[in-house]
């Protein structure tokens, strides 16, 4: 097999430019899909029997879930990449990924509690599902402190590199926990095996965000990359012919 | 439907809307935020290539 392209892609001033090229490929259909998305989702789907119009809340709830997992799992490759590989890029993604991710998992938390109120007459519970989520968001700010608290940036890749494949553990913990524990929360919707127990009208509302936030994610990471790039080539030669155009 | 009605959200209007809220806020905020690190990690290595520059 030819691994040129791999080479080729983690060389910092090819990546450089080839993120900036991509972010729009993800950022713009992004956009369409997420307005689509809150279009569908607030006006088109149907109230639900049970919940009313508080189930909306589902379309910015459950994506911004996914999101605070996927990009743990993104974060968790990149930095066993970087540990393993030692490719610098890989380090630079997964910590990139890393505020994002924290992000969504501050909102996936306050906007479960802001549908748990109204429905389980509760804004939190310390349940399984809840519980491991909020043991993300502190993963996340943990690795967020610990770069920070690392001058030295190969020190700091490596340590948060290991913290990252430590903690994703919790990542099955959080999706089979409904399963696992007697919860509050309510059981997989769209992930599970057999048909989707929703009906089409509120489905593809739900996973247009889906599809739009992870897309978005990509459009974020680019633009932040190049940033991260910068920052650990400052002394590059191409660094001074990128910037002198 | 009316908009007071579809603002009304079936009586959750104070949970639905901080939801969206805070989620479009989120978005919006990470690109921003993408786009100002991306421009300062410029300029800051920009500065440090013009003093590298200059005679001693």
């Amino acid at each position: 097999m030819n691994w040129t392209w791999f080479h080729k892609l983690a060389s910092p001033p090819h990546f450089y430019r080839l993120a900036g090229r991509i972010a729009p490929w993800f950022g713009w259909p992004a956009l369409l899909l997420i307005v689509m998305g809150l279009y569908g989702g607030l006006l088109l789907a149907p109230p639900d029997y049970q919940q009313g119009e508080a189930f909306r809340i589902v379309y910015v709830h459950a994506p911004a879930a996914w999101m605070s997992m996927f990009i743990y799992g993104t974060m968790a490759i990149a930095a066993a990449i970087g540990l393993i590989w030692r490719m610098k890029l890989a380090h630079a993604v997964a910590a990139a990924a890393a505020p994002v991710g924290a992000w969504f998992t501050f909102a996936a938390l306050v906007t479960g509690s802001l549908w748990g109120k109204p429905m389980w007459g509760t804004w939190w519970q310390w349940d399984a599902r809840m519980t491991s989520e909020l043991i993300l968001l502190f993963l996340y700010l943990g690795l967020i402190a610990l770069r920070a608290s690392i001058d030295d940036r190969d020190r700091a890749d490596r340590a948060s590199g290991v913290l990252a494949l430590v903690g994703v553990i919790n990542l099955p913990i959080i999706h089979y926990s409904v399963y696992w524990w007697n919860t509050l929360h309510q059981g997989a919707t769209i992930a599970k095996f057999g048909k989707p127990s929703m009906p089409w009208e509120m489905l593809w509302p739900l996973l247009a965000m889906f599809l739009g936030f992870t897309l978005y994610f990509g459009a974020v990471l680019m633009t932040r990359l190049r940033g991260e790039v910068i920052r650990r080539e400052r002394d590059a030669s191409w660094l001074r012919e990128e910037l002198a155009r | 439907m009316n908009l007071a009605e579809f603002f009304a959200m079936g009586g959750y209007a104070a949970y639905v809307w901080p939801s969206f809220g805070l989620t479009l806020f989120l978005l919006i905020h990470n690109v921003r935020s993408a786009r100002r690190l991306h421009a300062s990690a410029r300029e800051q290595a920009m500065r440090r290539l013009d003093a590298s520059r200059k005679p001693a």
